[in-house]
């Protein structure tokens, strides 16, 4: 039932706080989204599955009902959560409590409907990551497109129509590209599937029993239907190049909005990558490999590269998030124990950091109205913990030892060097050169608009922050440092044993990925 | 369950014969009564009876075995009772909506005769059992859609878009007794039981071939599908809102029953295929249908046109119910999602003509820009309207979503695959135009010289009630499925 209490708590807490008075809705909101932040940290404490949920697991916190049946089809709310998800879980609703908070201050208008949208985003966000039906799945996917439609389109920047309605149609002919090459793999595999169960279907097609369709072979059905949900789920995480929707998304969505898409939007992607992709199709990922790999670099190395010719803090930080998701599909790409739980503990680290990140721009920009370099510097005089946070997000970018990040790409790199795919270590090298670039232009960045003599093109007053804008920052930190300095007990142990299975029952040594 | 006497189970019909007469009693004893509420709510709680009698019916299973009367002329059957269910359904939210929409305009027992005479028809021909009666009952509903397009008899779009209608619904009611004539005179006979028996290797398939397909035309007119849907637009844009309501929901609806059952019972594929693949037919219209429908509807700056042609592009996915019937795959399941999806539409549908006749009654203009902002003044009808364009549009906010599942699933398992990639693609561009409401709605700022100060309160519950309705549908269509596709397999 906890996966029901968790759902329902942030509808009915969506739809009160709609309907609430607007001056009365950003503490209600805030004090209803610690409800279920409350109720995942509670079940992360008492989590007990084990395994991978797809792949015959021990899955936690499992209810399933009957909702449809549709010929041999059947269709059930079906919800769990195993190791992959369970952190996931916990993101989406720290990161939505934390957001909201940092609405506090910008956010000024229609605060009832921006409060209620927000909290609408967390139930369909617990419900992809806990999602164990295809069709369930899906509705929760399209569910997550309708309030950040809302979110950008009407509290957004200046050019937000546009940027709201490019994220719409992108993401959802990517939904329906991806729709139908899963269904082209459910109807491949005829009588030996009864229903959309994502276990079912994804023990079934490790099972072989995918046959062909029409004048297609199963080995054909199953490389169209790998490419089309490839394309489908890069168009989310994004990988370049389906990336372009991203930046005038960022740009143009208010700071806590930003901070969900980056923390929590993009990641629903990578999870789907790791679920559908890699998960039922593992020889297919094998075949795909070098290319996926090298998009995997392309989107590190580009990434990276468009965000240091940015002079808008926000554009490089959103750049940015192109170029850290790239090592999570390097990760996932390079099919060894490291690099799968290495790719899904970059998920988590890079939510956290990057939720950090946008939130310290959006409350350098609450109070100097302005994000481009040029127009400010020496902002540490005025105000020094939002800079002491920003510096730290931008340390744990770079993978400062005892932050997440660096444990992350540390797993990553583990895992992608002793791949098994041609090139693996040279794909490597290249992607670490990828934090170079990003060490260049954070630190850059910083010196220009931290550090030096006070100066601001703008008239505003610049004075610290409040302390309901620094408290999401710190708390971010606290999480950052922690999952640093103790990956393995916090997150890294009970990822890595939802992910083995997905590797299958191979030479351990080469799981391993050439390190113990 | 049988029920005794038979024709008890046409109840839902005689409930609305009842208070259209209940209505015609009140008109004559006093002929220039303005009393709107009693008017208003005769006619509302008479379809609401009729709908609650019809819902009984389906669940206690009085359709099953079909109750025949009068010789097999009518035919009560899970099909029939299902889609009364819907024609009641939205009968009831018309003539709710219709009290504060139509407060200041005389002669309000006749709109409300003409309303349930209409369902009347509708009502029929769902349980059609012959062509004659088919004929009969289509004629009945359309005489009376035509009055209520022109009933602003002031208003020149009214009246120019009732003229249309009369003159094409004319033709191809024409249309459609010249085909039922010449599959009399194939088969003998207009009773759909023996026109399948005698149209069987017929010596002149020539003569049937060209039956079917001009009734196949007729029942075009009346769903609103290529080549005889240019009407809809000029109609439901001139139309009282809550007539075009009615129209493009329950009439569609009626237009697809009929369709449904003569097709299947009285043409069944294999018998016919040497004079007419009539499934291909229809799976070119299907195609041509919901492409020219989307198409059309993105290219308007006017809602309720959009909308007209919205309505359009459904008809051709509903024809999907139809033109999958490839003899591969359950065919129960392709005409029974045909029949879940017209469910769904019924409210969605219904509820976004009402929104827009909310519009009007607020004076607020007709094109997207008049929308502007229109969210900061009526928050609560206008997340009504957002449920009912994005479950239009497929997304999982209404039982659009798992309607339209059920038919392209449907189409893939029945081998045309192609036909639900078109009808998935279609789906997804529509997005587009349906999203143009709600951008307005939410994210534009406001127009200015708009009074919304006033709530008109039934038309208000009538969104609601529509608004609701679609969203329950997400998950409790599960519910109505088996019921659906029960009704569908007796005809396999």
């Amino acid at each position: 039932m906890m996966m029901e209490l968790l759902v329902g708590l942030c509808l009915l807490g969506a739809f009160v706080v709609f309907v609430l008075p607007d001056e009365w809705s950003p503490k209600a909101a805030f004090g209803i989204s610690l409800v279920p932040l409350a109720v995942s940290l509670y079940m992360y404490a008492i989590f007990d599955g084990a395994g991978n949920a797809l792949l015959d697991g021990d899955v936690a916190f499992e209810t399933q009902y009957a909702w449809l049946t549709l010929g041999r089809y059947d269709v059930s709310w079906h919800m769990g959560l195993d190791g992959i998800s369970m952190p996931l879980v916990v993101l989406a609703t720290l990161l939505t409590s934390l957001a909201i908070l940092a609405s506090w201050t910008p956010i000024t208008e229609r605060q009832s409907q921006f409060y209620g949208l927000m909290l609408f985003m967390e139930a369909a966000l617990v419900g992809v990551f806990g999602a164990l039906d295809f069709l369930m799945w899906f509705v929760f996917w399209e569910a997550v497109l309708v309030p950040m439609y809302f979110l950008i389109g009407i509290w957004g920047g200046a050019r937000r129509k546009y940027a709201a309605i490019k994220f719409f149609v992108y993401t959802n002919i990517a939904s329906i590209v991806m729709f139908i090459g899963f269904f082209g793999l459910v109807f491949g595999l005829g009588d030996s599937i009864s229903s959309l169960d994502l276990p079912a279907i994804a023990q079934a097609l490790r099972a072989d029993q995918l046959g062909g369709l029409g004048l297609l072979s199963a080995g054909q059905v199953a490389t169209l239907a790998f490419v089309a949900m490839f394309l489908g789920f890069a168009v989310k995480v994004p990988i370049v190049p389906f990336h372009t929707w991203l930046p005038d998304a960022h740009v143009e969505a208010p700071t806590p909005a930003s901070v969900m898409l980056a923390g929590v939007l993009l990641k629903m992607g990578t999870y789907a990558l790791l679920r559908f992709n890699f998960t039922m199709l593992p020889e297919q990922a094998a075949a795909l490999a070098v290319p996926i790999a090298t998009l995997g670099v392309i989107s590190i190395i580009y990434g990276a590269l468009l965000a240091l010719a940015q002079s808008d803090l926000k554009r490089i930080v959103a750049y940015s998030s192109v170029s850290s998701m790239g090592y999570v599909t390097l990760g996932l790409v390079a099919y060894t124990l490291y690099g799968v739980g290495g790719a899904t503990f970059q998920m988590v680290s890079h939510g956290l950091i990057s939720g950090l990140l946008f939130a310290c721009v959006g409350v350098i920009y609450n109070t100097t109205h302005t994000r481009t370099i040029g127009d400010m510097s020496g902002l540490a005089d005025r105000m020094p913990v939002t800079v002491g946070a920003f510096v730290a997000g931008a340390f744990g970018y770079m993978g400062l030892p005892l932050m997440a990040g660096f444990a992350a790409e540390f797993f990553v790199f583990v895992g992608s060097f002793g791949a098994d795919f041609p090139g693996a270590p040279l794909f490597t090298a290249v992607a670490m050169f990828g934090i170079v670039i990003v060490a260049g232009y954070l630190l850059w960045s910083m010196q220009q608009t931290l550090f030096g003599p006070f100066r601001s093109e703008t008239d505003y007053e610049v004075a610290p922050a409040a302390v309901h804008d620094v408290v999401p920052l710190l708390v971010l930190i606290v999480f950052i440092v922690a999952l640093g300095t103790f990956p393995y007990d916090l997150a890294f142990d009970m990822i890595i044993d939802a992910t083995e299975p997905v590797l299958g029952t191979g030479d351990v040594t080469a799981l391993l990925g050439g390190e113990p | 369950m049988a029920i005794s006497p038979d024709w008890a189970a046409v109840a839902p019909t005689l409930v609305l014969v009842a208070t259209a007469f209940v209505l015609f009693a009140y008109d004559s004893i006093d002929p220039d009564s303005s009393n709107n509420p009693v008017l208003a709510g005769i006619a509302f709680v008479g379809a609401l009876a009729a709908m609650g009698v019809s819902a009984v019916y389906l669940v206690a299973g009085v359709g099953d075995p079909a109750v025949e009367l009068y010789g097999g002329q009518l035919v009560v059957d899970g099909m029939a009772l299902f889609f009364q269910f819907i024609f009641t359904s939205v009968t009831a939210l018309v003539a709710l909506a219709s009290y504060d929409y139509l407060q200041d305009i005389d002669h309000q027992a006749e709109f409300y005769s003409l309303l349930l005479l209409a369902a009347v028809g509708m009502s029929l021909m769902a349980s059609a059992g012959s062509l004659a009666v088919g004929f009969v009952a289509l004629e009945l509903a359309s005489l009376p859609s035509y009055a209520l397009v022109a009933f602003l008899k002031r208003n020149r779009g009214s009246v120019e878009a009732g003229m249309k209608y009369f003159l094409i619904g004319a033709l191809s009611s024409s249309v459609l007794v010249y085909g039922i004539s010449l599959v009399y005179a194939v088969s003998g006979s207009l009773l759909l039981g023996d026109v399948a028996d005698a149209v069987t290797g017929t010596g002149l398939p020539g003569v049937l071939g060209v039956g079917v397909l001009m009734v196949l035309g007729g029942f075009a007119f009346k769903t609103a599908s290529v080549p005889f849907h240019f009407w809809a637009p000029e109609a439901y844009e001139g139309a009282p809102a809550p007539v075009s309501a009615f129209l493009s929901s329950a009439s569609k609806a009626a237009g697809f029953a009929l369709a449904f059952r003569v097709m299947v019972v009285a043409f069944p594929i294999e018998g016919v295929v040497g004079a007419i693949d009539w499934v291909l037919a229809v799976q070119i219209l299907a195609v041509v249908t919901m492409t020219l429908g989307n198409f059309a509807a993105a290219t308007q700056e006017n809602v309720k046109r959009m909308l007209a042609y919205s309505s359009v592009g459904h008809a051709g996915y509903v024809l999907i119910g139809l033109a999958a019937l490839t003899g591969t795959g359950d065919a129960e399941i392709v005409l029974g999602s045909g029949m879940l999806h017209l469910l769904v539409y019924g409210f969605m549908n219904t509820g976004a003509f009402l929104f827009i006749a909310l519009a009007e009654y607020w004076g607020v203009g007709r094109t997207f820009e008049d929308y502007n902002g229109l969210a900061k003044r009526a928050p609560l009808a206008c997340v009504a309207m957002t449920v009912f364009m994005f479950s239009l549009a497929g997304l999982p906010v209404g039982g659009g979503f798992v309607s339209k599942y059920y038919l392209f699933a449907g189409a893939v398992n029945a081998g045309v695959w192609w036909l639900a990639l078109v009808g998935a693609v279609n789906s997804a561009l529509s997005l587009f135009y349906y999203s143009r409401v709600v951008k307005a709605m939410w994210i534009e700022e406001p127009a200015s010289g708009v009074d919304v100060s006033s709530y008109p309160s039934t038309l208000y519950a009538a969104v609601i009630a529509a608004a609701v309705a679609t969203v329950v549908l997400l998950p409790a269509l599960g519910l109505f499925s088996g019921i659906a596709f029960d009704a569908a397999a007796v005809f396999f």
